[in-house]
Protein backbone atom coordinates (compact mmCIF):
# COMPACT_ATOMS: atom_id res chain seq x y z
CA UNK A 1 0.00 0.00 0.00
CA UNK A 2 2.88 2.37 0.79
CA UNK A 3 4.36 1.72 -2.67
CA UNK A 4 1.03 2.63 -4.30
CA UNK A 5 0.79 5.79 -2.21
CA UNK A 6 4.32 6.89 -3.12
CA UNK A 7 3.66 6.16 -6.80
CA UNK A 8 0.42 8.20 -6.78
CA UNK A 9 1.99 11.16 -4.98
CA UNK A 10 4.94 11.09 -7.41
CA UNK A 11 2.53 11.12 -10.35
CA UNK A 12 0.72 14.04 -8.70
CA UNK A 13 3.97 16.07 -8.40
CA UNK A 14 4.93 15.31 -12.01
CA UNK A 15 1.45 16.39 -13.17
CA UNK A 16 1.60 19.64 -11.19
CA UNK A 17 5.00 20.57 -12.64
CA UNK A 18 3.85 19.64 -16.17
CA UNK A 19 0.75 21.85 -15.92
CA UNK A 20 2.98 24.78 -15.04
CA UNK A 21 5.62 24.06 -17.71
CA UNK A 22 3.50 23.34 -20.80
CA UNK A 23 2.75 26.10 -23.31
CA UNK A 24 -0.27 24.37 -24.94
CA UNK A 25 -3.28 25.30 -22.79
CA UNK A 26 -5.41 22.37 -24.06
CA UNK A 27 -2.68 19.92 -22.96
CA UNK A 28 -2.51 21.73 -19.62
CA UNK A 29 -6.25 21.26 -19.07
CA UNK A 30 -6.03 17.53 -19.88
CA UNK A 31 -3.03 17.07 -17.55
CA UNK A 32 -4.94 18.95 -14.84
CA UNK A 33 -7.88 16.57 -15.37
CA UNK A 34 -5.56 13.58 -14.85
CA UNK A 35 -4.23 15.32 -11.71
CA UNK A 36 -7.79 15.54 -10.37
CA UNK A 37 -8.47 11.88 -11.10
CA UNK A 38 -5.31 10.76 -9.23
CA UNK A 39 -6.20 13.15 -6.40
CA UNK A 40 -9.62 11.51 -6.18
CA UNK A 41 -8.02 8.04 -5.82
CA UNK A 42 -5.76 9.48 -3.10
CA UNK A 43 -8.77 10.88 -1.21
CA UNK A 44 -10.28 7.39 -1.37
CA UNK A 45 -7.08 5.89 0.09
CA UNK A 46 -7.22 8.53 2.84
CA UNK A 47 -10.67 7.10 3.77
CA UNK A 48 -12.62 10.14 2.63
CA UNK A 49 -15.02 8.82 -0.05
CA UNK A 50 -17.21 11.91 0.19
CA UNK A 51 -14.45 14.26 -0.99
CA UNK A 52 -13.31 11.67 -3.57
CA UNK A 53 -16.78 11.63 -5.15
CA UNK A 54 -16.92 15.42 -5.34
CA UNK A 55 -13.36 15.65 -6.71
CA UNK A 56 -14.12 13.13 -9.45
CA UNK A 57 -17.30 14.92 -10.50
CA UNK A 58 -16.11 18.53 -10.22
CA UNK A 59 -12.34 18.35 -10.75
CA UNK A 60 -12.14 15.79 -13.54
CA UNK A 61 -15.50 16.55 -15.17
CA UNK A 62 -17.03 19.99 -14.95
CA UNK A 63 -13.82 22.03 -14.52
CA UNK A 64 -12.17 20.48 -17.59
CA UNK A 65 -15.28 21.04 -19.72
CA UNK A 66 -15.57 24.69 -18.65
CA UNK A 67 -11.84 25.32 -19.28
CA UNK A 68 -12.09 23.75 -22.76
CA UNK A 69 -15.14 25.90 -23.54
CA UNK A 70 -13.18 29.00 -22.55
CA UNK A 71 -10.14 27.91 -24.64
CA UNK A 72 -12.47 27.50 -27.63
CA UNK A 73 -13.31 31.20 -27.27
CA UNK A 74 -9.71 32.40 -26.81
CA UNK A 75 -6.29 31.24 -28.00
CA UNK A 76 -4.94 27.74 -27.60
CA UNK A 77 -1.24 28.55 -27.27
CA UNK A 78 0.25 30.58 -24.46
CA UNK A 79 2.25 33.49 -25.86
CA UNK B 1 -21.68 17.05 -33.76
CA UNK B 2 -23.96 14.67 -35.64
CA UNK B 3 -22.70 11.12 -35.24
CA UNK B 4 -24.97 8.08 -34.92
CA UNK B 5 -22.64 6.23 -32.52
CA UNK B 6 -22.42 9.22 -30.18
CA UNK B 7 -26.18 9.80 -30.27
CA UNK B 8 -27.07 6.15 -29.60
CA UNK B 9 -24.56 5.68 -26.79
CA UNK B 10 -25.56 8.97 -25.13
CA UNK B 11 -29.24 8.04 -25.29
CA UNK B 12 -28.38 4.76 -23.54
CA UNK B 13 -26.03 6.18 -20.91
CA UNK B 14 -27.66 9.49 -19.88
CA UNK B 15 -30.59 7.89 -17.94
CA UNK B 16 -28.14 5.79 -15.92
CA UNK B 17 -26.03 8.86 -15.03
CA UNK B 18 -29.15 10.72 -13.93
CA UNK B 19 -30.39 7.80 -11.81
CA UNK B 20 -26.93 7.63 -10.17
CA UNK B 21 -27.09 11.35 -9.39
CA UNK B 22 -30.58 11.09 -7.88
CA UNK B 23 -29.44 8.05 -5.86
CA UNK B 24 -26.51 10.00 -4.40
CA UNK B 25 -28.76 12.98 -3.58
CA UNK B 26 -31.40 10.85 -1.84
CA UNK B 27 -28.83 8.76 0.11
CA UNK B 28 -26.85 11.83 1.23
CA UNK B 29 -27.48 11.24 4.94
CA UNK B 30 -26.70 7.50 5.11
CA UNK B 31 -23.81 7.06 2.65
CA UNK B 32 -21.00 9.15 1.08
CA UNK B 33 -22.19 11.92 -1.16
CA UNK B 34 -24.97 14.41 -0.77
CA UNK B 35 -26.61 17.33 -2.48
CA UNK B 36 -23.44 18.87 -3.96
CA UNK B 37 -21.90 15.68 -5.40
CA UNK B 38 -25.20 14.33 -6.72
CA UNK B 39 -26.15 17.68 -8.20
CA UNK B 40 -22.78 17.89 -9.97
CA UNK B 41 -23.35 14.43 -11.49
CA UNK B 42 -26.87 15.44 -12.62
CA UNK B 43 -25.44 18.61 -14.19
CA UNK B 44 -22.74 16.56 -15.95
CA UNK B 45 -25.40 14.40 -17.61
CA UNK B 46 -27.12 17.53 -18.96
CA UNK B 47 -23.74 18.86 -20.19
CA UNK B 48 -23.24 15.55 -22.06
CA UNK B 49 -26.66 16.04 -23.68
CA UNK B 50 -25.68 19.56 -24.76
CA UNK B 51 -22.35 18.38 -26.20
CA UNK B 52 -23.94 15.60 -28.29
CA UNK B 53 -27.27 17.06 -29.42
CA UNK B 54 -26.34 20.74 -29.73
CA UNK B 55 -27.18 23.79 -27.70
CA UNK B 56 -30.49 24.53 -29.45
CA UNK B 57 -32.10 21.19 -28.53
CA UNK B 58 -30.70 21.43 -25.01
CA UNK B 59 -32.17 24.93 -24.64
CA UNK B 60 -35.59 23.49 -25.53
CA UNK B 61 -35.24 20.86 -22.78
CA UNK B 62 -33.70 23.15 -20.15
CA UNK B 63 -34.20 26.81 -21.01
CA UNK B 64 -33.02 29.82 -19.01
CA UNK B 65 -36.56 30.25 -17.66
CA UNK B 66 -36.57 26.72 -16.19
CA UNK B 67 -33.08 27.18 -14.73
CA UNK B 68 -34.13 30.50 -13.14
CA UNK B 69 -37.05 28.75 -11.45
CA UNK B 70 -34.85 25.77 -10.40
CA UNK B 71 -32.08 27.91 -8.89
CA UNK B 72 -34.36 30.30 -7.01
CA UNK B 73 -36.64 27.45 -5.97
CA UNK B 74 -33.75 25.40 -4.59
CA UNK B 75 -32.42 28.15 -2.32
CA UNK B 76 -35.93 29.30 -1.30
CA UNK B 77 -36.80 25.71 -0.32
CA UNK B 78 -33.62 25.62 1.85
CA UNK B 79 -34.55 28.93 3.56
CA UNK B 80 -38.16 27.80 4.06
CA UNK B 81 -37.02 24.64 5.88
CA UNK B 82 -34.68 26.78 7.99
CA UNK B 83 -37.49 29.19 8.87
CA UNK B 84 -39.58 26.32 10.26
CA UNK B 85 -36.87 25.96 12.91
CA UNK B 86 -36.97 29.73 13.67
CA UNK B 87 -40.74 29.77 14.14
CA UNK B 88 -40.87 26.63 16.32
CA UNK B 89 -37.76 26.86 18.52
CA UNK B 90 -36.09 30.20 17.71
CA UNK B 91 -32.95 28.82 16.01
CA UNK B 92 -32.29 28.59 12.23
CA UNK B 93 -32.25 25.03 10.79
CA UNK B 94 -33.34 23.27 13.99
CA UNK B 95 -33.77 19.61 13.14
CA UNK B 96 -35.33 17.19 15.61
CA UNK B 97 -36.48 19.72 18.23
CA UNK B 98 -38.60 21.52 15.61
CA UNK B 99 -40.79 18.45 15.15
CA UNK B 100 -39.23 16.78 12.12
CA UNK B 101 -39.64 12.96 12.44
CA UNK B 102 -36.31 11.29 13.23
CA UNK B 103 -37.16 7.88 11.75
CA UNK B 104 -34.91 4.89 12.30
CA UNK B 105 -31.15 5.67 12.11
CA UNK B 106 -29.44 4.06 9.12
CA UNK B 107 -32.57 3.74 6.99
CA UNK B 108 -33.50 5.97 4.06
CA UNK B 109 -36.34 7.73 5.92
CA UNK B 110 -34.34 9.16 8.82
CA UNK B 111 -32.36 12.22 9.99
CA UNK B 112 -35.34 14.57 10.07
CA UNK B 113 -35.07 17.38 7.51
CA UNK B 114 -31.63 16.54 6.03
CA UNK B 115 -33.05 14.65 2.99
CA UNK B 116 -35.36 17.59 2.22
CA UNK B 117 -32.39 20.01 2.35
CA UNK B 118 -30.35 17.66 0.13
CA UNK B 119 -33.07 17.69 -2.55
CA UNK B 120 -33.01 21.51 -2.63
CA UNK B 121 -29.19 21.69 -2.82
CA UNK B 122 -29.11 19.03 -5.56
CA UNK B 123 -31.58 20.90 -7.79
CA UNK B 124 -29.69 24.19 -7.32
CA UNK B 125 -26.22 22.74 -8.03
CA UNK B 126 -27.40 20.82 -11.12
CA UNK B 127 -29.06 23.88 -12.65
CA UNK B 128 -26.02 26.06 -11.81
CA UNK B 129 -23.68 23.66 -13.65
CA UNK B 130 -25.83 23.55 -16.79
CA UNK B 131 -26.40 27.34 -16.75
CA UNK B 132 -22.64 28.04 -16.55
CA UNK B 133 -21.95 25.74 -19.50
CA UNK B 134 -24.84 27.09 -21.61
CA UNK B 135 -23.74 30.69 -21.01
CA UNK B 136 -20.15 30.05 -22.16
CA UNK B 137 -21.22 27.98 -25.18
CA UNK B 138 -23.87 30.49 -26.32
CA UNK B 139 -21.40 33.40 -26.31
CA UNK B 140 -18.90 31.33 -28.33
CA UNK B 141 -21.71 30.59 -30.79
CA UNK B 142 -22.55 34.25 -31.30
CA UNK B 143 -18.89 35.28 -31.44
CA UNK B 144 -18.04 32.96 -34.35
CA UNK B 145 -21.21 33.67 -36.32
Amino acid sequence: MIVLNVFLVGFLIVCAIAVERTKDLLSAVIIFSAYSLIMSVLWLLLKSPDVALTEAAIGAGVTAILFIAVIARTERMES
Amino acid sequence: MDDIILRTISRLIIPFIEIYGVFIILHGHVSPGGGFSGGAILGTSLILYTLVFGVEKAQKKFSHKVSDIAESGGILWFILIGLVGIFVTGYFLTNINAGFPIGEPGLLLSAGMIPLLMIGIGIKVASTMITLFHTVIEEAHHGSA
